[in-house]
């Protein structure tokens, strides 16, 4: 049933892309504004996924796949229902981020790039969010948890882990 | 006590720092408390871009009045309006406190932080809401598009910034109004403008700030320029990691147009000028000019030989001139105030001012923008507030990744982008990241080593290949396995990848090994020879300790150790014989007391 409804839902989801792609004026030179849109719908970018919008682009999928490849915001493993960003910035490296990057792999037991088996968070290093007065941050979803210390994080997680943080 | 006047405008900093520190809900319970008051007649909530002071944000400012309150929550917000507002008298608990002197400022040009900046490309960052166009207009936006497009020629304009002096502010500093002439001499039925908001560099976020904060004054430059050039087409190349930016450039776009200052028959004039957003996807390479029109294609990022430039075949082809964020941000005044006006302001060579972001172990973290000319000196210790903790400076990156340390010995240096790169480093984007005494330079370099490893983009050999190998012996080195061979070829290779690679990625990514070899040799020499980390940061040149007066012998760490290196009797002060340990640190781990120390 599950599985039923993950595919029911991956359908119309490049339903929708189909739909995104339809109304562009032309697709020349917009294979990333659909790259965009496609994992903004999907969540990540599936190797079906790639080979549904080469089709409808006429390009061969190793084109795709290689930009897919070619920027680290594209992502083609699901990310966990909480998606964790340690920002890796200068700013951040010098007041810590790396005692922050090693907590977090720690607690959670899986590598950046990797996701939960329970599939709760996933974690990621990215290169400076740009709130440098906040190092050293992380983001849960896009939100920034600012001025952190190592000690800091098991009760963020336990915050998601109950659901505290849900809405 | 003091007093207020009425008729005020409350301004919230709703930048990307203030808002993760939820200056949303100041926002709100402001305009709770006023409304709940009946008084808006009398002040009025605003919500504007970044005032720049990150460390003390969010930030709320009372005007006409100039009242700054610092580190405000929602729950000051009932404070401010009861005690402000309501009664005239000032909230001194939340004014900003001088750290050394203790005393409370309540007007910002009284604080050192602001005291000696002069804003040009943020002057109405931190004043307007950013969202409506009307507070834009009112604060003069797109009167310089006006004069331009009724009163210049495009041929007067490239002149009026080519006299102005201005330079390329995303960091090799070429002259902008040069720029423009090669694009407005190129001939073709098309051709574009575009705006280079990918800004990379890691602890920079000056045009986040100006887009996030003034994005009509962006929209104006690029027109301006279309109209000098010959252009009809303009695209902004942005950060997806910005989603706050992209979304207020949006608004601006949408309400543009709307007013006519944008599209077709612009004004009025018969002119038409369109612009586009086109978002990154996370690749530091394209902020290269050639990168960042491969992306914009819809390709991979890489970099294309040059020449031929852009202004003759850039993007589709087709003549292009391409600026970043802070440099288009200087144009509209440059265009109502005039080329000498600019040339007074700064230095013969670089005119203008600059905008830094500081950031790393500094009091004030924060956005600032200062005439060229002044030195670092002056940044770090009068603006910048110094090193926190009493701790001891030791060096300031300049220009990121791609730029260098500078230490102690020329921090007397006059910042431009000429003596930045007779120092060994460069201006770069303007970034500022200061490192005190705690912090390893052969470690730091590494960080940048690892950074431009992993954003090189493979394309030519020395910058993939040769990087790589720089990362490996810098990774030795701070292993404790390096050699002195490893610090010659350091530098022979950091020499080769400079000559050799096809873009400004790797022709400056050696700049943070060399600057820190010039600059701190001794630390290398010391991580190599005497197998010792001065600044105490490299793990496996450190080693486990026991500090005896919190050790109450309860013998944990030693039947932890998974090699019995640690020895000791029940309630005896335990000791660790560090030629066997493996540095595993379940002893660390293990102690109830932390008298485990890695040092």
């Amino acid at each position: 049933m599950a599985e039923n409804n993950r595919t029911d839902s991956f359908a119309d989801a490049l339903k929708a892309l189909d739909a995104y792609i339809a109304s562009l004026p032309s697709a020349d030179g917009k294979l990333i504004p659909i790259l965009h849109e496609a994992q903004k719908l999907i969540g990540y970018l599936p190797p079906e996924a790639l080979r549904h919008i080469a089709g409808r682009l006429g390009v061969p999928v190793s084109r795709v796949y290689g930009v897919v490849t070619f920027y680290s915001f594209f992502k083609t493993k699901p990310k966990g229902k909480y998606a964790i960003s340690v920002c890796m910035g200068t700013a951040c490296f010098v007041r810590g981020a790396d005692a922050i990057l090693a907590e977090l792999k720690k607690s959670l037991g899986i590598e950046v790039g990797e996701t939960t088996p329970d599939g709760l968070f996933s974690l990621d290093a990215v290169r400076c969010v740009g709130a440098c007065g906040l190092a050293p941050l992380v983001t849960v979803n896009g939100k920034i948890f600012g001025r952190l210390k190592p000690e800091d994080l098991e009760g963020l997680l336990d915050e998601y882990r109950d659901g505290g943080n849900d809405a | 006590m003091r007093k207020t006047e009425s008729e005020l405008r409350v301004t919230v900093c709703s930048g990307t720092g203030c808002i993760s520190c939820e200056s949303d809900r100041i926002l709100h319970a402001l305009n709770e408390e006023i409304k709940a008051r009946s008084l808006e007649g009398k002040a009025e909530v605003v919500k504007v871009g970044c005032l720049g002071f990150c460390e003390q944000g969010p930030i709320v400012a009372i005007l006409p009045e100039d009242i700054f309150y610092v580190k405000v929550t929602a729950e000051d917000a009932r404070d401010i309006v009861e005690t402000h507002i309501v009664k005239g008298e000032i909230v001194e608990r939340l004014l900003y406190e001088e750290p050394n002197t203790k005393e409370r400022i309540a007007h910002h040009l009284d604080m050192p932080f602001y005291k000696s900046q002069k804003r040009i490309a943020l002057k109405n960052c931190g004043v307007i809401d950013p969202e409506s166009i009307d507070n834009a207009i009112a604060a003069g936006a797109y009167e310089a598009l006006r004069k331009a497009l009724f009163e210049m020629t495009g041929e007067e304009i490239v002149r009026t910034v080519k006299e102005s002096g201005l330079r390329g502010r995303g960091g090799a500093g070429f002259s902008t109004g040069l720029k423009w002439e090669f694009a407005a001499k190129s001939v073709s039925d098309k051709k574009y403008v575009v705006c280079n908001a990918d800004e990379g560099d890691p602890g920079a976020f000056m045009d986040r700030a100006i887009i996030e904060g003034d994005p009509h004054s962006i929209l104006e430059a690029m027109a301006i320029c279309g109209y000098a050039i010959g252009a009809d087409e303009g695209v902004i190349y942005i950060r997806a990691e910005y989603p706050l930016a992209v979304e207020r450039l949006r608004i601006a776009l949408g309400q543009a147009e709307e007013r006519g200052f944008l599209g077709d028959d612009i004004l009025g004039s018969g002119w038409g000028f369109h612009i586009d957003i086109s978002l990154g996807a996370g690749a530091f390479v394209c902020g290269e000019e050639t990168a960042l029109m491969q992306s914009v294609e819809g390709g991979r990022g890489e970099p294309n030989v040059k020449p031929p430039y852009p202004a003759a075949n850039g993007l589709w082809g087709k003549p292009t001139n391409i600026n970043n964020v802070e440099t288009f941000a200087n144009i509209p005044q440059i265009i109502l105030q005039g080329s000498a006006w600019f040339r007074k302001i700064g230095t013969p060579g670089s005119p203008g001012t600059k905008v830094f972001a500081l950031a790393g172990k500094i009091n004030n973290v924060g956005l600032v923008e200062v005439p060229m000319g002044v030195s670092l000196r002056e940044i770090i210790e009068e603006i910048g507030g110094g090193v926190p903790g009493g701790r001891k400076f030791k060096a300031v990156q300049t220009g990121g990744p791609s730029g260098g340390v500078i230490s102690e010995k020329n921090l007397d240096l006059k910042v431009d982008f000429d003596t930045l790169d007779a120092a060994g480093s460069m201006m770069g984007s303007g970034g500022l990241i200061v490192v005190d005494e705690d912090d390893c330079m052969v470690n730091f370099a590494k960080f940048y080593l690892e950074f431009t490893v992993e954003e090189s983009c493979g394309k030519c050999t020395p910058c993939r290949i040769g990087n790589a190998r720089l990362l490996e012996i810098l990774e030795r080195i701070t292993e404790g396995e390096g050699t002195m061979e490893d610090l010659e070829n350091l530098r022979y290779f950091s020499h080769v990848i400079k000559d050799c690679s096809l873009c400004a990625l790797g022709q400056t990514a050696p700049n943070p090994v060399l600057s820190t070899l010039d600059d701190f040799w001794d630390e290398y020499v010391a991580h190599v020879l005497e197998k010792r980390c001065p600044a105490g940061v490299c793990r496996a040149l450190a080693s486990y300790t026991i500090i005896p007066e919190l050790c109450n012998g309860c013998t944990l760490c030693a039947r932890a150790c998974p090699v019995s290196c640690i020895k000791g009797g029940v309630k005896e002060v335990h000791e660790i014989d560090t030629a066997n340990c493996i540095k595993c640190g379940v002893c660390a781990d293990k102690c109830p007391k932390n008298a485990i120390v890695l040092k």
